[in-house]
C-alpha cells in the first residue's frame, strides 16, 4: 500500500504537531510560501522580457495571473509585517495615552472622595472616638510613657510594631539574596570592577570631617534611642541616624577599619538577637495580658529614663536592627556584603 | 482559659522567631526547623479547629494587656481554623515535594534564607488568617509580598529576576491601593478593628451618610487585593513569576500567597464592610464579568503554550476567575464555592507545579512538550500525579475540581437569569478549553516515543514520592468526602457574621 502523499497535510497530523507543541502549521506554510515567490518571480523576470511579442494568450493569461499572485504575496506580507512595523509604534502610543488618561482619573477620584471626607481637625470626627480618648486620657499611665506614640506603637498595637520590625528584617534577607556576593572568584572579580578603587582614598578633608562629626552623629542617635518613651523620636528615627554615621565613616575610612567591629560574623550576632529578644518580650507581654496574669514589669515614674516598661529595652531592640540594616544596605549595594 | 486559645498567637510569634534565627543557621539545620515548624502549624490548626468546632463560636485573643479597640486581637473561628490548617498542610507537602530541586536551583550559601522566606511567608499566611484588625493585614501583607517577591527572586537567573521586578511592581501597587482604602476607612468610621468597622459602616450606610467616599473605598480595596490575586486584567506578572521560579516556591505562590490574599477579601466583605453593603455595592457584578473573562482568556491563553510551567501559570489566570465568579454571584452559596474553589485548586495546582519539575528533571529539564514526551514512563509518580492533577482541573467526577465545578454550577442556578446564562454557558467553555490543555498535556507526557532522555539509574526520591502521594490523597479526599469541608465552610461563614 503506497503511503498518502498529503500524509502532512491531514487533520490527524496536524492534530498531532499541536498535541507535541511544535510549530503550527500557518507559520510553516508561511515560510514555504515566501520561498515558492522568490522563484516564481525569477522565472517571470527571465522568461518574459526577451520575446514580448510571440506570447499567446495562456502565456499572458498566466502571466497576469503570476502578477496577481505577486501582489496578493506583497499584500499579504504587508499584513504579516504591520504589528512590527507600525502596529507596535501605535500600541505603545496609545498605550502611553491611555497610561496617563487612568492616571489621571485615578488622580482625579481620589481628590473628590477627598473632599467627601470629614474636614480635617473637627472634634465631631469619627476618628475622635473613644479609643483616641483613652489614649489621651490614660495613655501616661498605663503605659508610663511621656512620648504618647511610642507608647501606642510599643505597648498598645506592639504586635503591629512587631511585624513591622520583620518588615525590615524580610527586606535585608531579599537583598542579600540578590546582591551578596559569596564565591571568592566572583568577589574578587567584583572587587576590581568596584568604583571604590577609583575614589580618591584617604581624603584628609572628609577624614577630618568625619572624625568630627561621626561620634556626634552616632551620640545623637544613642540620645534619640534612648530617650524614645520621653520625647519625640524613638528605635526607628534613632537606628536611622546611627546608620548614617556608620555609612559616613565607612566612606571616610574605608571598609576595612569598619569592618574590625561591623564584620559578616557580628553583624549576624546584633541583627539576629534584638529581633530574637523583641519576640520572646513582646511574647511573654502578649501572653500575660491574653490570660489576665499579672507581667511583673515595673512601670517606673513617668518622665524618669528608667520607665515606661518594656518600651525602653524595645526601643533599643528597634534601633540596633535599623542602624545594621541600613548599614547592611550599603555595604551590600557598594560591594555585596561586609 | 484553655491552653488551646493560645495556639495562633504562638505558631506566628514562633514563625517569625524561626526565620529569624534560620538566617545565621546551616542549610541543613534552617530547613529541619522550618519542617518541624510547619508540622507544628499543621498539629495547632487541628486543636484550634476542634476546639473551635466543639465550642461552636469563634474566639478572640488580644495581644497584650489593653482589650480590643486599644489594643491588638486576634480571632479563631472554624474558617480560621480551616484555612489555617489548610496552608501549613499545602506548605509542607509542597517544600517536601521541591525540596531536592532546592539544592539545584538555589546558590548553596543561600539555601538558609529560602528557608527564612518561608517561616516569615507561613507567619504571614497565618496572621492574615487569623487577625481582627485591618492594620495588622495590613503589616502582614507587606511581609507576604517581599517574602513572595523573595521566593521568586531567589533563583538567580535572568528570567526569575525579570518575573520579580514584574511581581514587585504589580503587588505593591496593589499594596498602595489597599493602604490607601484601609486609610480613608479609618477616616470615616475612626476604627481599625474589624467588627467595629462593620458597626460603623452598616451606620453609615443605613443613615446614607458618605455613600461616595464609602464606594470609591469598597472598589479601593476590592481591586488592590484583586491585582495582588491576579484576577484576569491583572495577571500580567503571573505567568512569569510562576513559569520560572524554583518548584516549591511556584506551589507556594499559586496555591498560598494568592489564596491569602482571597481569603482576605472574603473577610473584608463579611467582617469588614458587611455582606449587605457589599452586596448592594455592585463591585460584584465587576467580579463576575472579570472572573468570567478571566475563565475564558487564561485558557485560551493556556491552549497556545507550548511550555508546560507556563500553561499550567495561565490555567491559574482561569481559576481565578472562578473564584471571583462565585464571589460575583453575591450569594452565601456563591461564596461556599468560591471557598471551597480555593481549597480544591490549591490542593491542584501546587501538586501539578511539583510534579511538573519531576517530568522535566526526566527530560533534560526541558519544559516544552515536545521534550516532555514519555516522561511520565521514566518518573512514574511524577506522571500518575500530573494526570491525578490534570483530570481534577478538568473536572473529572472523583477529584475535588468536580466537586467546585457543581457547587459553582448549583450557586449559578440561584441567581439571577442573566448571571446564571452567562456563568453557565462559560463554564462549559472554560471546561472544554481546560480538557483540551490538560488532556493535550497528558497525551504528551505518555507519548513513548522520546528515547533520548531513558535513564535506567533514576529515582524520584523518598521526599518526592511523599510529596505526590499524600497530593494524590487529598485530591482524592476532596473529591470523594467532600462533606465534612463543605459543612465546616458553612458554619465558618455563619461564625463570620
Amino acid at each position: 500500500m503506497k503511503p498518502r502523499s498529503d500524509y502532512e497535510r491531514s487533520l490527524w497530523r496536524r492534530l498531532v504537531r499541536f498535541v507535541d507543541g511544535e510549530m503550527p502549521e500557518a507559520a510553516k506554510l508561511h515560510a514555504g510560501e515566501s520561498g515558492r515567490n522568490g522563484t516564481g518571480k525569477k522565472s517571470t523576470g527571465s522568461g518574459a522580457e526577451p520575446l514580448p511579442e510571440q506570447e499567446d494568450k495562456r502565456e499572458r493569461h498566466r502571466r497576469l495571473e503570476r502578477a496577481h499572485e505577486k501582489e496578493a504575496a506583497s499584500m499579504l506580507e504587508r499584513y504579516r509585517n504591520w504589528p512590527k512595523e507600525h502596529g507596535v509604534r501605535i500600541f505603545g502610543r496609545l498605550y502611553a495615552v491611555a497610561a496617563v488618561m487612568l492616571c489621571l482619573i485615578i488622580i482625579v477620584t481620589l481628590l473628590v472622595t477627598v473632599s467627601y471626607l470629614p474636614e480635617f481637625g473637627q472634634s465631631d470626627n469619627p476618628n475622635n472616638n473613644e479609643v483616641v480618648e483613652r489614649y489621651n486620657a490614660h495613655g501616661l499611665e498605663e503605659t508610663g510613657a511621656t512620648n504618647a506614640v511610642a507608647g501606642m506603637i510599643l505597648d498598645y498595637r506592639a504586635f503591629d510594631t512587631l511585624g513591622e520590625s520583620h518588615v525590615l528584617f524580610i527586606a535585608a534577607c531579599c537583598v542579600m539574596i540578590l546582591l551578596r556576593l559569596d564565591d571568592t572568584k566572583d568577589r574578587k572579580r567584583a572587587e576590581e570592577e568596584n568604583d571604590r578603587l577609583y575614589e580618591p582614598k584617604n581624603d584628609k578633608i572628609l577624614q577630618l570631617a568625619a572624625k568630627i562629626l561621626v561620634p556626634v552623629i552616632i551620640l545623637f542617635g544613642i540620645f534619640v534611642i534612648l530617650n524614645g518613651h520621653l520625647s519625640p523620636g524613638g528605635g526607628f528615627s534613632g537606628g536611622a541616624i546611627i546608620g548614617a554615621g556608620l555609612i559616613l565613616y565607612v566612606n571616610a575610612f574605608g571598609f576595612e577599619k569598619a569592618g574590625r567591629i561591623m564584620n559578616r560574623k557580628n553583624y549576624a550576632v546584633i541583627s539576629v538577637v534584638p529581633l530574637l529578644f523583641y519576640a520572646v518580650a513582646k511574647s511573654y507581654s502578649f501572653y500575660t495580658g491574653a490570660n489576665h496574669l499579672e507581667s511583673g514589669i515595673p512601670k517606673g515614674v513617668p518622665g524618669a529614663i528608667l520607665s515606661g516598661g518594656l518600651i525602653l529595652p524595645l526601643n533599643i531592640c528597634v534601633g540596633i536592627v535599623v542602624a545594621c540594616t541600613m548599614y547592611h544596605f550599603y555595604t551590600l549595594f557598594r560591594k555585596g556584603g561586609m | 482559659m484553655e491552653f488551646v486559645r493560645n495556639l495562633p498567637f504562638i505558631c506566628i510569634v514562633s514563625a517569625l522567631s524561626t526565620g529569624v534565627i534560620s538566617s545565621v543557621l546551616k542549610p541543613r539545620v534552617a530547613k529541619l526547623l522550618s519542617f518541624l515548624l510547619i508540622s507544628g502549624s499543621c498539629i495547632a490548626s487541628v486543636l484550634v479547629l476542634a476546639y473551635t468546632m466543639q465550642t461552636g463560636e469563634a474566639f478572640v485573643y488580644s495581644m497584650g494587656h489593653f482589650p480590643a479597640p486599644w489594643g491588638n486581637e486576634i480571632r479563631a473561628g472554624v474558617m480560621e481554623g480551616v484555612m489555617a490548617l489548610f496552608f501549613s498542610v499545602i506548605m509542607l507537602l509542597s517544600l517536601l515535594g521541591g525540596e531536592k530541586y532546592l539544592k539545584v536551583d538555589i546558590e548553596a550559601s543561600k539555601q538558609n534564607l529560602y528557608f527564612v522566606l518561608v517561616d516569615l511567608l507561613l507567619s504571614s499566611l497565618l496572621a492574615l488568617v487569623y487577625t481582627n484588625d485591618l492594620f495588622t493585614a495590613y503589616v502582614f501583607v507587606e511581609i507576604n509580598t517581599i517574602a513572595a517577591g523573595g521566593l521568586i527572586m531567589v533563583r538567580s537567573n535572568g528570567h526569575s529576576m525579570l518575573a520579580a521586578t514584574k511581581y514587585m511592581i504589580m503587588s505593591l501597587l496593589g499594596s498602595g491601593l489597599l493602604l490607601i482604602g484601609i486609610s480613608l476607612q479609618y477616616d470615616l468610621t475612626g476604627h481599625l478593628l474589624m467588627s467595629n468597622i462593620q458597626q460603623a459602616v452598616g451606620e453609615l450606610a443605613a443613615q446614607g451618610e458618605y455613600a461616595m467616599p464609602l464606594t470609591v473605598i469598597i472598589g479601593l480595596i476590592s481591586v488592590g487585593i484583586a491585582i495582588k490575586s491576579a484576577l484576569f486584567p491583572f495577571h500580567a506578572w503571573l505567568p512569569d513569576a510562576y513559569g520560572y521560579s524554583t518548584a516549591s516556591s511556584a506551589a507556594i505562590l499559586s496555591s498560598l500567597v494568592s489564596k491569602a490574599y482571597l481569603f482576605l477579601l472574603i473577610k473584608i466583605i463579611y467582617r469588614v464592610i458587611g455582606t449587605e453593603v457589599f452586596w448592594d455595592s455592585k463591585i460584584t457584578n465587576v467580579f463576575f464579568v472579570l472572573g468570567v473573562a478571566g475563565m475564558l482568556f487564561g485558557s485560551v491563553s493556556a491552549n497556545k503554550e507550548t511550555d508546560m510551567r507556563r500553561m499550567i501559570a495561565f490555567s491559574s489566570v482561569a481559576q481565578i476567575g472562578y473564584i471571583y465568579m462565585g464571589l460575583g454571584f453575591g450569594t452565601q452559596l456563591g461564596v461556599t464555592a468560591a471557598v471551597f474553589h480555593i481549597f480544591s485548586h490549591a490542593a491542584t495546582k501546587s501538586m501539578l507545579f511539583v510534579a511538573c519539575r519531576g517530568l522535566s528533571e526526566v527530560s533534560g529539564n526541558w519544559k516544552e512538550f515536545s521534550e516532555l514526551k514519555g516522561s511520565g514512563y521514566r518518573n512514574k509518580i511524577a506522571g500518575a500525579a500530573f494526570t491525578v492533577g490534570a483530570l481534577s482541573m478538568v473536572g473529572v467526577p472523583l477529584f475535588a475540581g468536580f466537586i467546585s465545578k457543581l457547587f459553582l454550577t448549583s450557586a449559578a442556578l440561584e441567581t439571577v437569569s442573566l448571571k446564571m446564562a452567562i456563568a453557565l454557558i462559560i463554564l462549559a467553555i472554560s471546561t472544554v478549553l481546560n480538557a483540551l490543555y490538560f488532556i493535550r498535556a497528558v497525551i504528551s507526557i505518555y507519548t513513548p516515543r522520546n528515547e533520548k532522555y531513558q535513564d535506567s539509574t533514576f529515582r524520584p526520591g523518598i521526599t518526592f514520592c511523599a510529596g505526590m502521594v499524600c497530593f494524590i490523597f487529598i485530591n482524592f479526599a476532596l473529591g470523594l468526602a467532600s462533606n465534612p469541608l463543605i459543612k465546616a465552610i458553612e458554619q465558618g461563614l455563619r461564625m463570620f457574621s
